[in-house]
């Protein structure tokens, strides 16, 4: 038993290192013999056999291993083949050949023998999985193989790990592994020099075998296991800050895509659009109009929605400012009431028409997921998206009032409108093209908004008291003001929101700014000057 | 004293509470001193070191091509616009960069608009009597009534600025010249130490500027008068002293003969043409 | 005497003779007509008119800031809330220990929070002149506090639209939480009875009906005596031309702090008078959307009128009792084109069409003052 155990730890570690086998099959008579090996054989026996499977470099080695752990290998009764179990919910099974992994429908559970597992096997099977990947040729499987090892690694995996490493191309995957092995060291040699490459870990498995030191009778290993905690500690909260840096950036920039319509339209305007939430509502259901048009392409969808949705808004806006805000220039408390009237009116709008429930707008593949930055911080892709397109909204803004003829003659218009007008600019184009734009944006912040939040009739009412803190805030008028107000209350809600509560944290910010304006009632970046007077 | 003391001391408001009605010290002559004061809009300097003296009872008249302040520089005396650096005072003890505008007000300091600016909704009538120089706290003036005498000074005042006949009409439809007038008849009433004007014959007939020109005129002595306007003729007629602005500081003074036959005015002023 | 002023004016003896007849019309044939007749009046509607009536006062409180200051608040439903909520505290007070915990001192949301004792605001509560003094007194600090940082400042216009409306956000928020201490979600109910009065008896309705309509003949006299006054002329002059005023040495942002101080006291009592009625108190009366609801009952009755609020209140409120009965999701609809149809085409509200006739009058009138005028002249 000792001998066989031996030899195959031997041939796994000859299989680790001959690339010449990797992704080989075995013959089928083989892969035949040692599955029923495996089926046959006492549970003691089968230990051996798993690593004979692991050891024999079949890519399909890992399907039947991983099939076995979860009780779902199988043969059937009656021709004796192998069969992987694909669903094992109800009478009948859904079962694929696990030589040739062709599907082989649903067959009576009762003509199924699935071959037996115990706990020990298990635990055997988890290690040999993981070793399993760290011959694979994909360098990221290799590397999530090894980072799963930590913590878990026994005595007889601790020996052949220095090799491993040592013959290790990637240094990533070989700083996971000899982690891995120190925190095997720490564990359970109390080894003082592998306390040194835990600290700065982030692993909480290393953090685990640290404090686990901290407690153990050699004062020179807890004396580095606490130095070394420490480090940890304050790398972990260097992490919690740029989760929170993260999270606010993300939600400033909602913020910021969410008012700078409205900074348009307000401060070159001076139009109080309180419609503008209900704009933003119409690019969002823009967004899940367009994947209920394309079904099963959501990405696809989605990149026609940010035109779509810009056009959808712009539109409803313009029609906004012919019907009823021309008619009441220069009083902006009316405007400001007339508007609101046709946010009820939109939002009761699409109760009736489409439901007034939330509709659910899918997320492409690409935009779901995370990135790991490191084993304590990983940044959600889809908030990435809003981030990077909220700024190139911005940009794209930014170009337009400072580079095109629309931008120079929008600046006029603001700073002296009779002016502007008799230097033979057409104000009322202007008013039009600006309107449409603002709104525009707006219909490009509910595309983005659909990504992360429900689409519902309410969704512009959520936004628009704090798109015009923002713009308040900002400074009306300034673009600049308004990316900054945007980004930074953003940040300021969640840093408050960790002792605060999320409740508390929007009451803060609120009071926060109502005290703001007292200090500064014309925003961070105030206009200055005569235009500012009148 | 500190404040302790003063918390004690029972027979003695607050500072902060002493009203502040204490005449205007002019026993020095000059009624309005402007000194080193600037001031800059976003890197445009609006005011340059401006020094500027009216004596008591003075009539002054203050010229300068557009731009060169003086609006800005109304703005600072009433306390609308706070300047960089310099000092602003009324007489010789009250510090104007200390005040804001209703303190500034109270203290008799009146001001016409170059923009006429009345009260639209309410009557003639109406806006001379919330000038009137009377308590303006909002307690007495929730409870005021008018006496006898104050209805008196208001009819006086609106045969003089010949208003009379429209006495209960809305401000809103008087014409740009009445507006002007009604709103010299609001300073009037306010009983102001120093007048500041600016532009008050703009829109006028030339009959209506002669009637100015002598309202003005009547008041210097009594009141202090500033008067900012570009009609030339106007200047003449009235003018005992000119004070020419430009970029925000003073250019020169004299009488009307003196400045303009100054060079450098004639330069600023008449630009290329001369 | 000031406050005499108004009974002088030809409009409020109209207003209150109105009023007032209505209310005896409303209570006589409540009392006396036969339950089958067409002509009585159910104990359902006269709490329905009395509710239309605190919302009357409500309206009346807003024009006085927005009509004649020019202070668009989109923030009144507050103050109508936390006087709302000063009359519930005392109603639930006065529940004692007939709430379903049986608890004598603790309501019934606090025994279900596992609360051990009142908390300290709580404490007075059970004494009505103390919850009344209240009612006034916390919309009315509310709105010092919060005035005076604004209109110091001089934050106006849309800016201070806008910051009001936050406030009242702010506040709804802050009232959502338990931990607040007013109910959370659910807010103050089951209430018994007021000042000995049981809440459910037809007599008890008809007296809280009577009180709104006093308490909305005395808000509107009190609002009309300010406007009438030199005080009403500054602001009307603070809404016009705010430097201007100030240049004339009036403090303008006192006299927006004093009358917003009121005006915010009113609403305070409009719902203090609103709670006992409707039977409950919630923070969904602190939303946005109420307060600016309230807004459109002014817009539509004609700003600065004051008898223009209380048209448009009790029409809107009576639209929105028919419809929400007889199709409830036309409500918004008709709510939002009431908006737009009344700012674009009716911007002097209904008052605007009626004081058209008024306006010739007052032409004549004017008239005759100038012949007095005149009179007066000649004999000086």
């Amino acid at each position: 038993m000792g001998i066989i155990r031996w030899l195959s730890q031997l041939l796994l570690v000859w299989f680790l290192f001959a690339p010449g086998l990797v992704s080989a099959q075995v013959e089928d008579s083989e892969a035949q013999q040692l599955l029923t090996q495996l089926a046959e054989s006492s549970f003691a026996a089968k230990k051996d056999v798993i690593n004979q499977i692991a050891g024999s470099g079949d890519e399909r080695a890992r399907g039947w291993l991983e099939a076995f752990a979860a009780n779902k290998l199988g043969r059937i009764e009656s021709s004796g083949d192998f069969i992987i179990v694909l669903k094992n919910r109800g009478r009948n099974w859904t079962v694929a050949s696990a030589l040739t992994g062709e599907n082989l429908g649903e067959l009576s559970r009762r003509d199924i023998d699935t071959i037996r597992v115990n706990n020990s096997l298990r635990n055997e099977l988890e290690g040999i999985l993981s070793v399993i990947d760290l011959k694979s040729p994909d360098k990221g499987k290799r590397l999530s193989a090894a980072r799963a090892l930590k913590g878990s690694v026994d005595g007889s995996l601790a020996e052949r790990l220095p090799e491993l490493i040592e013959a290790e191309e990637s240094g990533s995957v070989q700083a996971a592994l000899t982690e891995a092995l120190a925190i095997y060291q720490v564990e359970e040699l109390g080894d003082v020099a592998a306390v040194a490459v835990l600290s700065g870990s982030l692993n909480s498995e290393a953090r685990a075998a640290l404090q686990q030191a901290t407690r153990s009778d050699d004062p020179q290993l807890v004396s580095a296991a606490k130095i070394a905690l420490k480090s940890i500690e304050q790398k972990l909260k260097l992490n919690r800050a740029a989760e929170t840096l993260y999270f606010g950036l993300s939600l400033g920039s909602v913020l910021v895509l969410a008012a700078i319509g409205l900074a348009i339209t307000f401060g070159v305007m001076g139009v109080i659009n309180m419609a503008h939430g209900e704009l933003i509502m119409l690019g969002a259901y823009t967004t899940w109009g367009m994947q209920q048009l394309l079904p099963g392409q959501p990405g696809l969808a989605l990149i026609l929605s940010i035109p779509a949705g810009f056009l959808v808004a712009a539109m409803a806006g313009i029609a906004i400012e012919r019907s009823v805000i021309q008619h009441l220039k220069g009083r902006p408390l009316e405007t400001l009431l007339a508007t609101f009237g046709i946010s009820l009116i939109l939002q009761q709008l699409v109760r009736t028409v489409i439901s007034p429930l939330n509709r659910t707008v899918v997320t492409p593949d690409w935009m779901s997921g995370s990135v790991m930055i490191n084993e304590a911080l990983s940044l959600t892709l889809n908030r990435m998206y809003v981030i990077g397109f909220a700024l190139v909204v911005f940009a794209g803004l930014m170009l337009i009032m400072r580079k095109t003829r629309l931008g120079l003659e929008v600046r006029a218009v603001t700073q002296n409108r009779a002016m502007a007008r008799s230097m033979g600019i057409r104000a009322t184009r202007v008013d039009i093209l600006t309107f449409g734009l603002g709104s525009g944006v707006a219909g490009l912040a509910g595309v983005a908004l659909s990504q992360i939040t429900n689409v519902g009739p309410n969704l512009g009412q959520s936004y628009i008291i704090d798109s015009f803190m923002v713009v308040v805030f900002g400074g009306v008028g300034n673009l600049w003001g308004t990316l900054l107000a945007g980004l930074s209350l953003g940040t300021i809600n969640q840093l408050l929101e960790p002792w605060a509560g999320a409740v508390l944290a929007k009451i803060m910010v609120l009071v926060l700014i109502i005290l703001f304006i007292q200090k500064r009632p014309r925003g961070l970046f105030p206009q200055k000057g005569r235009a500012a007077e009148g | 004293m500190s404040i302790f003391q003063e918390m004690t001391n029972r027979d003695r408001v607050f500072e902060f509470l002493v009203p502040e009605h204490s005449p205007v010290d002019v026993r020095h002559g000059g009624i309005l001193y402007l000194e080193d004061v600037s001031v800059s809009f976003d890197g445009f300097k609006a005011i340059n070191n401006l020094n500027l003296t009216i004596d008591d009872g003075e009539l002054r008249c203050i010229i300068g091509p557009n731009g060169a302040g003086k609006t800005t520089m109304m703005d600072i005396i009433t306390g609308k616009t706070r300047p960089d650096t310099g000092s602003v005072w009324f007489g010789s003890r009250h510090n104007l960069l200390r005040m804001n505008e209703p303190d500034i007000a109270s203290l008799g300091i009146g001001r016409k608009f170059q923009k006429p600016t009345v009260f639209e909704a309410l009557t003639v009538f109406e806006n001379l009597e919330l000038a009137m120089a009377t308590d303006k706290r909002v307690l007495p003036t929730l409870t005021s009534k008018l006496a006898g005498e104050q209805r008196d000074r208001i009819d006086e005042v609106l045969t003089l600025i010949g208003l009379a006949p429209l006495r209960d009409r809305e401000a809103g439809i008087l014409s740009h010249g009445q507006k002007q007038w009604l709103e010299i008849g609001m300073l009037l009433m306010q009983k102001p130490r120093l007048l500041l004007v600016d532009e008050p014959v703009a829109g006028m007939t030339e009959q209506e500027m002669e009637r100015t020109a002598e309202l003005l005129t009547s008041l210097a002595g009594k009141q202090s008068v500033v008067v900012v306007e570009h009609d030339m003729g106007f200047v003449r007629s009235i003018a005992r002293k000119v004070t020419v602005l430009h970029q925000g500081s003073v250019l020169a003074e004299g009488t009307m003969d003196q400045v303009s036959n100054d060079p450098e005015v004639v330069k600023v002023y008449l630009g290329e043409e001369a | 005497m000031w406050l005499t002023k108004p009974f002088q004016e030809r409009s409020t003896q109209i207003f209150l003779g109105v009023l007032f007849a209505a209310l005896a019309v409303v209570t006589v044939l409540h009392l006396t007509m036969p339950k089958d007749s067409a002509l009585y009046v159910s104990s359902y509607t006269v709490t329905l008119l009395g509710k239309y009536l605190c919302y009357a006062l409500l309206a009346v409180a807003v024009d006085l800031v927005w009509g004649y200051l020019g202070i668009l608040s989109l923030g009144h439903g507050a103050f109508f809330a936390l006087g709302g909520y000063a009359m519930g505290m005392y109603l639930m007070r006065q529940i004692g220990d007939r709430g379903v915990y049986g608890d004598p001192i603790l309501p019934d949301f606090m025994v279900f929070l596992n609360w051990q004792e009142l908390p300290w605001y709580w404490h007075g509560f059970d004494m009505a002149w103390f919850a009344f003094i209240m009612v006034l007194l916390a919309p009315g600090l509310l709105a010092l506090v919060f005035g005076f940082l604004a209109f110091r400042s001089r934050v106006t216009g849309v800016y201070l639209s806008i910051i009001t409306q936050a406030l009242t956000f702010a506040l709804m928020l802050a009232f959502f939480r338990n931990e607040m201490g007013f109910g959370g979600n659910n807010g103050l109910t089951d209430f018994k009875d007021i000042l000995g009065f049981d809440l459910r008896t037809n007599a008890t309705r008809l007296g809280l009906f009577i009180a709104s309509g006093i308490a909305l003949a005395i808000g509107y006299v009190i609002c009309r005596a300010i406007v009438t006054s030199k005080l009403g002329r500054v602001s009307v002059a603070c809404r016009d031309a705010e430097a201007r005023t100030r240049f004339l040495g009036y403090r303008v942002e006192r006299v927006q702090l004093f009358v917003f101080v009121i005006s915010a006291m009113l609403a305070g009592v409009a719902g203090a008078l609103y709670v006992p009625q409707v039977g409950i108190i919630n923070p969904s009366e602190f939303s946005p959307l109420f307060s600016i609801e309230i807004v459109v009952w002014v817009a539509l009755g004609g700003r600065a009128t004051l008898y223009g609020a209380v048209i448009g209140a009790l029409l809107v409120n009576y639209a929105k009792t028919v419809f929400t009965g007889v199709m409830p999701d036309a409500w918004l609809f008709a709510l939002g084109g009431l908006f737009v149809l009344v700012t674009v085409f009716l911007p002097k509200g209904i008052a605007g069409l009626l004081s058209k006739r008024k306006k010739a009058d007052r032409r004549d009138d004017s008239d005759d003052k100038d012949a007095s005028g005149a009179a007066q002249e000649a004999t000086a």
